[in-house]
Parts: structure tokens; sequence; C-alpha cells
């Protein structure tokens, strides 16, 4: 179109056929939040226990003096446990005004009256939360493994625990989906971002805190269940090869780690619509 | 269901169609509820192509009925086509050729007009690059061209109009669906808007449902009209049609006893509709004249101080429909 034909003209170009537009939501949410200077910082700290274990990697590697920091499994796991403030921070960040920012400017409506279905929306808006938390848990997990490789000159620690790759990914997805599904659902039932983020930290806070309640009360950890924390822990250990730390069946604790999903999924189903119906 | 409101509910003689083209939206028995609450009751309706004033009270149902057609709301029974697609079975294919205007504030948060407006191009699956051109010409053509670098959030009342409108043009759809584009617009904007719809519907091809409580608005920018109520179509057609519907109008003033008079013109079948001053207007059969209008005057013992002959306007027909129902 000439620039001084300010009018309007139908178009001729071509059209993507509908079932990408999840792409688009997603590339918009990850470049809005990488344009936030604040988020760049958290990012940075999120991966200060990667540069720490990479140094560690490199002593046991090449000091025969520090053989006691060399690297097991466990390292790994613990790894996970350590990126879980961040997990929580960045979860936060990102996705508390996900949805309940759209919900408060009535953007839903744009959305669902483009081409483009209500899962297309939410796995558009899941995809955002979940690239940063893989990109402080999974990313840094695999490239730590790729780094013990690097730095000792051998593939023997990684073939002899030939399971870690599988069970980086394995669990890296599985707390990136448990607390970016909660957030979303969290954030549809708000137009606050804050509130959404405050709604967070307490369901997070206060699970934990009924178990430990429960702990003191009962003397065990059979009820471990009970806070999503606690099973996602439990579950990372059976999935790492390592002692499970709670008394609670671990597929009991998978169980409810797959019910807040799920859970998390119907809230989401019900939320996510075109228009609010109040019956 | 008067005899021009059958012709165009089945398309057929000279209240259907617009020339030979198919309509663009088609209802059989929709209906819609909400609970308990029935918000539309098996309404059989016909959009054709061109402009078409969604017309109704509060409440009537008009929103809820472009909800259905974009498929947001799932109808308890009936069918619906839109562009020759049915609703439930191609919801996708055809919010891909078509654009919205929802009624209340509604945009992305946090980003600037352009960007908002390219973004939605996206969302409709135009490339990157044309989305940003299409943004930048469809901004300028609903009149936010220096506004368009402005977050959003800080629009005014009517620029927020404009840009909905905007988002709703980026993709280029074959049919437009407005929902009352014209509230908390100033009487300058109001009129910028409209004859940006007429422009849409006339000159570009782009066909209008354009849902409005406002009889002028539809009146100014449509050529037929739908007319809801309370969840049913009392009323569909062109316009003119309707508008010309076997009956004269007057405008007329009387001193005396006005209650005992207006009472005695609806018992002999005059209809009858205060307007804002001490004159009413009135509606009589093809068959009648002003003399029988001062007949009746005489027979109730009133003076006849002002008679005018008028044109009935969309709002004696909407008045009729509704008062019918």
């Amino acid at each position: 179109m000439p620039i001084h034909d300010h009018g309007y003209a139908r178009y001729q170009g071509t059209r993507t056929p509908p079932g990408r537009a999840w792409a688009v939501i997603a590339g918009a949410g990850i470049r809005g939040m990488l344009s936030a200077r604040p988020f760049l910082f958290v990012l940075l700290f999120a991966w200060l226990q990667f540069f720490v274990r990479a140094v560690m990697l490199y002593l046991a590697a090449n000091v025969p003096q520090a053989d006691v920091i060399a690297p097991s499994p466990a390292t790994f796991r613990e790894f996970f446990d350590q990126q879980g403030f961040f997990v929580f921070v960045v979860a936060v960040y990102v996705g508390a005004g996900l949805l309940a920012n759209d919900r408060r400017a009535n953007a839903l409506q744009i959305y669902l009256s483009k081409p483009l279905t209500r899962i297309e929306y939410i796995a558009g808006k899941l995809a955002v939360v979940m690239a940063f938390l893989a990109f402080v848990t999974w990313v840094p997990a695999l490239l730590l493994l790729g780094l013990q490789a690097m730095f000792t000159g051998s593939l023997a620690f990684v073939r002899e625990h030939a399971f870690l790759i599988p069970a980086i990914t394995l669990f890296g997805f599985l707390q990136v989906l448990l607390a970016s599904i909660t957030m979303l659902a969290l954030s549809s039932l708000s137009t606050s971002a804050r509130y959404v983020g405050m709604l967070y930290a307490g369901a997070v806070i206060f699970s934990e805190a009924v178990f430990q309640t429960l702990r003191g009360v009962t003397g065990g950890t059979g009820l471990s269940w009970v806070s999503f924390g606690a099973s996602l822990a439990q579950v990372g250990d059976v999935i790492f090869r390592v002692e499970p730390r709670y008394d609670t069946p671990w597929g009991v604790s998978l169980l409810a780690v797959g019910f807040v999903i799920a859970l998390s999924a119907w809230v989401l189903a019900r939320r996510v619509r075109g228009v609010e119906i109040v019956t | 269901m008067d005899a021009t409101t059958q012709d165009a509910a089945t398309g057929n003689a000279a209240g259907g169609f617009a020339g030979d083209r198919p309509p663009v939206a088609r209802l059989e028995a929709v209906t819609v509820s909400y609970g308990r609450s029935h918000a539309l009751q098996s309404v059989d309706a016909v959009f054709p192509s061109g402009a078409v004033g969604l017309l109704g009270p509060n409440g009537a149902g008009k929103s809820t009925l472009l909800k259905t057609l974009l498929g947001f709301v799932r109808p308890d029974g009936g069918r619906m086509q839109v562009l020759g697609m049915d609703v439930v079975d191609r919801p996708l294919d055809i919010r891909a050729r078509l654009g919205y205007m929802p009624e209340s504030d509604a945009h992305i948060p946090g980003i600037n007009a352009v960007t908002f407006v390219a973004y939605c191009g996206r969302l409709a699956g135009l490339p990157a690059a044309d989305a940003m051109q299409r943004a930048h010409a469809v901004l300028q053509y609903v009149g936010l061209g220096e506004a368009r670098y402005r977050a959003v959030d800080t629009y005014s009342t009517g620029m927020k109009q404009r840009i909905k409108l905007a988002q709703a043009l980026v993709h280029d759809p074959d049919l437009l669906f407005l929902d009352e584009p014209t509230n908390g617009m100033d009487p300058r904007g109001r009129e910028e808007m409209l004859a940006l719809i007429r422009d849409l519907a006339q000159r570009k091809g782009v066909n209008v449902i354009l849902s409005s409580h406002v009889l002028p608005d539809v009146e100014t920018a449509c050529d037929r009209v739908v007319v809801l109520h309370q969840g049913r179509v009392v009323a569909q057609g062109p316009i003119a049609e309707l508008k010309g519907q076997s009956r004269r109008a007057f405008e007329l003033r009387v001193k005396g006893d006005v209650a005992r008079f207006v009472s005695g013109l609806r018992d002999a079948g005059v209809e009858c509709h205060d307007t804002d001053d001490d004159v009413m207007r009135v509606l009589i059969g093809e068959d009648r004249g002003a003399r029988d209008l001062f007949a009746l005057a005489v027979r109730h013992d009133v003076q006849v101080r002002h008679l005018r002959p008028s044109v009935q306007t969309l709002e004696d027909v909407f008045a009729k429909a509704i008062g019918e129902s």
C-alpha cells in the first residue's frame, strides 16, 4: 500500500491456517517479559547456583583433593531442590498476571474472537511460564551434566548414570508443569496479579504448614501428600533414584501432584471463556 | 411476524436478501438459556449481505445473539450458519473471516496501539510483517494514526471504541460484528464512527451486523434491520419497507381531555405515541387520513390545534414491533 493511501484496503496476502496462534501468544509473552529489566536480574540470580555448581564440577574434575564434591545423581536432585525458590519467584513474576491482566482488560473476548481455541490460548500462556521455568531448571541441569563431561573429558559419568538425562527431563517437566498450571489456574480466578501472587504463595505455604503440623502431631511423614511441594519432592526422589525423604508411598505423592494438575486444568477450562456466564 | 418479516426470514420476494448474494448469517430456531433465564427463544433470523442493524432494547438478547454466532455461547437448540458455514462445526474457519468489536472495553494490556492491533492480526493468521503494515493502515483509517504509539490503557473512551474497531478490521474480515460501537462517544466521534461503518459496508465490501439500542445509529448506517425483544425476533427486513408498511404518520396536538382522546384513538385502531413535547405521533392505516382524525377529535370533544403529516421513522417501526410482541 502506498504511504499516502490512508484508506482501508482489502488484504491480498497469505494467512496461516488456524492452530498456530498459541505460538504467537507464547512469543509475545516471552518477548514482553524479556523487555522488563528487573525480570532479567531475577533470571540472572536464578542461574547463580548453576555457576557455583559449574565451578564445583570443574574443581572435582581437575583438583584431586576435591573428591568430596564429586558429582552424583543426588547432586542433580539437590540442584532441582535448591532451584525451588526461583521456580516460585519466576512462576509468580511471570504467571500471576498472565490471565488476571487479560481478564481485567476483557482481553479474552478479543483473543477468542480470533481463529484460536481456548486450549490454544491456555497453551500459549502456559508456554510462557513453562519456558522461563524450564530456563531456570531443566536447561541449567542439563548444561551441568554436559559441563561435567566436558571438564572430565569423559562420558563415563553420563554413561554410568544414563537415567539422569530422562530423570532431569521428566522431573524438570513435572516441576515446571505443576508450578505453571497452578499459577495459571489461580491467575484465571482474579483480575489482580498482586492478589494472584499472594494466593499462590498462600497455597504453597499453607499446604506446607498443614503438612508440618500433621508431621508434628503424628510424628511421621506419611501425610506428606497434603503439601504439593512435599509430594513433588517425594516423586523427585524416586525419579532420581535417591532415598525417598517421606514415608508416603510415592504413588500417593504422584497422585497428589496429578490431582493438583487436573484440578488446575479443570479451573482453567471453566474460567477461560469468551463470555462470563453468571447464573 | 408480519409479511415483510416472513419474506426476509425465508429469503424470498422483495423482503429477502440484498441482490443475489447469500445471507452472511442465518439462525433457525436458536434458543439460548443462562440457567433459568432464556436469552434467546427460538430465534429465526436472516442477515443478508450489506449492513444489517440488530436492534432491541437493553436485555433483548442482541449481545447474546452475536456471542452465539461467534461460538462463545453454546445454544440449547437450533442451527446457525455464518458465511455459509455451520457455527458448531467450523467455528475457527468462521472466526478467521470475521471481526468482532465487543461492547465492553477490551484490549490487550500493557502494549501500545499499533503493537496491539498487529498482535491481533497475527492471532488471526497474518504474517508478522503484513500484520504490522495493516495495523498502521487500519489505525490511520479509524482515525488513530497520531496516537498509534500510545499505550491503549491511556486512551479515552472514544479512542478505545476506535481501537476495538481497528483490531476487528486488521485481518480484513468479510463480516464484522459491531456491538454498540458508538457507546460513550461524543457526537462528532459518533458521526465519524457511523461514517466508517457506512464506508466499510458500502464501499469496502465488508458485511456488517451492527447491534445497537440507538435507533438513529442503525438508521444511519444500515439498510436492513432485525428487531429483537425479550429474546425473540419481532421484525426484520429492509428499513425502507418496514417504514413504509401501509401506515400514515401524523403529528397531532389537541386541547381538551387528552387522555380520553388517546384512549378513543386506540379504541379506533389508531396507534399513538407520546413525544418529548406536547405533540403526539399517530399512525393510521393507509386507507384512512386526516379527516378521520378530525372526526375522532369531534367525537371526543377535543380541539385539534396542530396536525401535520409526517413520515414513519424507525422508531415507529420499533415501537410497533415491540408493542405487538
